[in-house]
């Protein structure tokens, strides 16, 4: 990360257009989306000198940027992995297997909780619920949901990761969203 | 059962196209103007009449909330504003979700014909953060919504200006609470504000405003197209609509469904969700509306109807109707001290009975699996629950205590069992 960090044309784009969501005078409302933007550019995490251009970018105190990016979980304060993994480990997960999800990654990517690989390919950790139980258990990576895992289903996924392939997000038994695996329950009818 | 032409969310799965084209296919923003020229006090009084009932979890009159909102003899210059809350995070919560990705055009326009209602010309929608492709498709019908004319300057023809803005957050819990939502949009971190003021009075940047449930909001226009008496029709009386409920844990096939309000919980997981893993009596327990609802056991299941008075009855409610579902084979307690470790976490910190609270109740909950305690530590965490209970700002160390609350008030004996086996206390002895 060098010193001058500053928006590439792109996201400086987008920061300007994510300001104008907001009233004169309150461009603190884009703090969060900014934040975001900078860690994507700043490669996963939000160094020191990203949040203090932050800042200055919205006219606001370091102080204040720093308590909403140590406040939300998704800002990362020290460099991850290039593929973030996110296992959910709630209840309503755990009661599916997440437990074997654990395990799983530990196998492929050599990775316990909170660790990231040597070849800086795959951070593992443990979030709260991720909002996608009937699809559980679930993981988040990077920006995607890969859901109804096994740990066979979810070996493959890291696999290709590693392999640097893209691998298809979304329901891994099938589904194109949270309807019955079984076939539909409703919306069955003709014209709906 | 609920008729297929009766569910408001017709594209639920997203068998069909979310987006406007598919939208108008199937009746979303159908003369929308027409709703707004029945002004504001009507469409409020419609939505009253509908016995509409927030869909995030409290379950309060959603006519009512909007009536709140300064009317227009009383407007003072400031902007009123309708923010909605997409910050799913409730755990069993998935419905949001597929509103979002799947008919996002149910809640454009329930923005624009619900913030005309109470008033506004902006709504934000408040998503969570971690619904990155969620957010890309509610963005993407919100940018087709503007093209057509449909909301923006003049929107719909009505002579309303109306915007519409999404807002992504960044992973809290505690933002699923209404004013540390309103604080979270402000830039800030999310800490629940103290009541009063209520935002009808004073909410986002100090202006009036209401904040409403994603669902709550999709529904108004299709209430208002087909009439509140169509929409109260089903339930029972103060329990009427549809909903969509979440069904998760231990059934053959997880999914989320819209049904009729008041339907039998036993009804709604065999016909929908493929019945529990391994049979009815194969159930130990269900949480019936997210994770701040406290479990029932399998003989209230047996018969018990799901909505807010039929829950409330037996000390649990019917929440984000998210239907957790765990057979014979769970570990019912480390099911409730999972819960205990999601609230500890998601504490904001403000309140001392919380930020204290919730750790304490998660080390002793865990204690607690492995029967590392004492019989009277029962019934201290009992009355530690009670204390924490009601003396915090917001309701999230209310929805943390209330979890483990059902658990002693139904598998006390089980918790009981795992103290003694670790004693060595034989049951006979245990008895004596």
């Amino acid at each position: 990360m060098s010193e001058t960090f500053a928006f590439n044309a792109e996201y400086e784009a987008r920061a300007q257009t994510i300001i104008g969501r907001y009233p004169e005078g309150r461009q603190q409302s884009a703090v969060i989306p900014l934040l975001d933007l900078a860690q994507r550019q700043a490669g996963g995490w939000l160094p020191t000198e990203v949040l203090e251009y932050v800042a200055s970018y919205l006219g606001m105190p370091k102080i204040r940027v720093l308590e909403v990016a140590s406040f939300y979980s998704m800002f990362n304060l020290e460099p991850v992995g290039k593929n973030f993994v996110q296992l959910c480990r709630t209840t309503p997960c755990w009661l599916r297997g997440s437990d074997d999800l654990r395990a799983a990654a530990k196998d492929v990517t050599g990775c316990g909780l909170g660790e990231t690989s040597d070849d800086g390919l795959f951070t593992v950790v443990e979030v709260e619920c991720l909002g996608a139980c009937c699809n559980a258990p679930m993981v988040q990576i990077n920006d995607d949901y890969f859901e109804d895992l096994t740990a066979e289903s979810f070996k493959a996924v890291l696999e290709a990761l590693k392999r640097g392939e893209t691998p298809e997000t979304g329901s891994k038994v099938g589904r194109k969203g949270s309807e019955p695996e079984g076939g539909f329950t409703t919306l069955t009818a003709e014209g709906a | 059962m609920l008729r297929d032409e009766d569910r408001i969310f017709q594209n639920l799965y997203g068998q069909d196209d979310w987006g406007l084209e598919g939208a108008r296919r199937r009746g979303i923003w159908d003369n929308t103007k027409a709703l707004l020229e029945m002004g504001r006090e009507k469409l409020v009084e419609e939505v009253k009449a509908s016995g509409l009932r927030g869909r995030g979890g409290a379950g309060f009159p959603t006519g009512v909330k909007w009536s709140f909102m300064p009317p227009e003899e009383r407007r003072d210059g400031r902007p009123h504003y309708l923010v909605v809350n997409a910050d799913e995070s409730e755990p069993g919560t998935c419905k949001d979700r597929e509103i979002l990705r799947y008919d996002p055009h149910t809640l454009v326009e329930g923005c624009l014909v619900g913030g005309f209602a109470m008033g506004a010309n902006a709504a934000y929608i408040y998503v969570r953060g971690e619904f990155f492709s969620e957010a890309s498709n509610m963005q993407a019908a919100i940018d087709q919504a503007y093209e057509a004319g449909l909301i923006g300057k003049n929107a719909c023809g009505s002579g309303w200006d109306f915007d519409v803005y999404l807002h992504r957050g960044a992973g809290a819990y505690i933002c699923g609470e209404e004013t540390a939502l309103l604080e979270s949009l402000e830039g800030k971190k999310g800490q629940p504000r103290l009541k009063p003021p209520f935002p009808a009075a004073c909410g986002l940047y100090g202006c009036p405003t209401t904040v409403n449930n994603v669902e709550t909001v999709a529904v108004v226009p299709t209430i208002l197209r087909r009439g509140a008496g169509w929409f109260a029709g089903f339930g029972r009386e103060n329990n009427t609509g549809t909903k969509i409920f979440s069904i998760s844990g231990h059934v053959n096939n997880p999914c989320n469904v819209e049904e009729e309000m008041s339907i039998p919980l036993k009804e709604l997981i065999e016909k929908h969700a493929g019945g529990v893993r391994g049979g009815w009596d194969n159930l130990l327990a269900v949480i019936p509306g997210g994770s701040s609802t406290p479990c029932l056991s399998k003989n209230i299941c047996d018969s018990i109807l799901m909505d807010f008075d039929s829950l409330r009855e037996h000390n649990t409610g019917l929440g984000t109707a998210a239907v957790i579902v765990m057979d014979k084979s769970t570990d019912i307690v480390e099911a409730i001290a999972r819960l205990s470790h999601f609230y500890r976490h998601e504490s904001c910190g403000q309140c001392t009975p919380c930020r204290e609270g919730m750790g304490w109740v998660y080390r002793v909950m865990n204690r607690m699996v492995t029967g590392d305690a004492e019989i009277e530590e029962i019934d201290m965490l009992w009355d530690v629950t009670k204390q924490i209970e009601g003396h915090t700002i917001c309701a999230l160390a209310d929805g943390g205590v209330w979890p483990v609350q059902g658990l002693i008030r139904h598998f006390r004996p089980e918790m009981e069992r795992r103290i003694n086996e670790r004693k060595g206390v034989t049951p006979a002895q245990a008895a004596e």
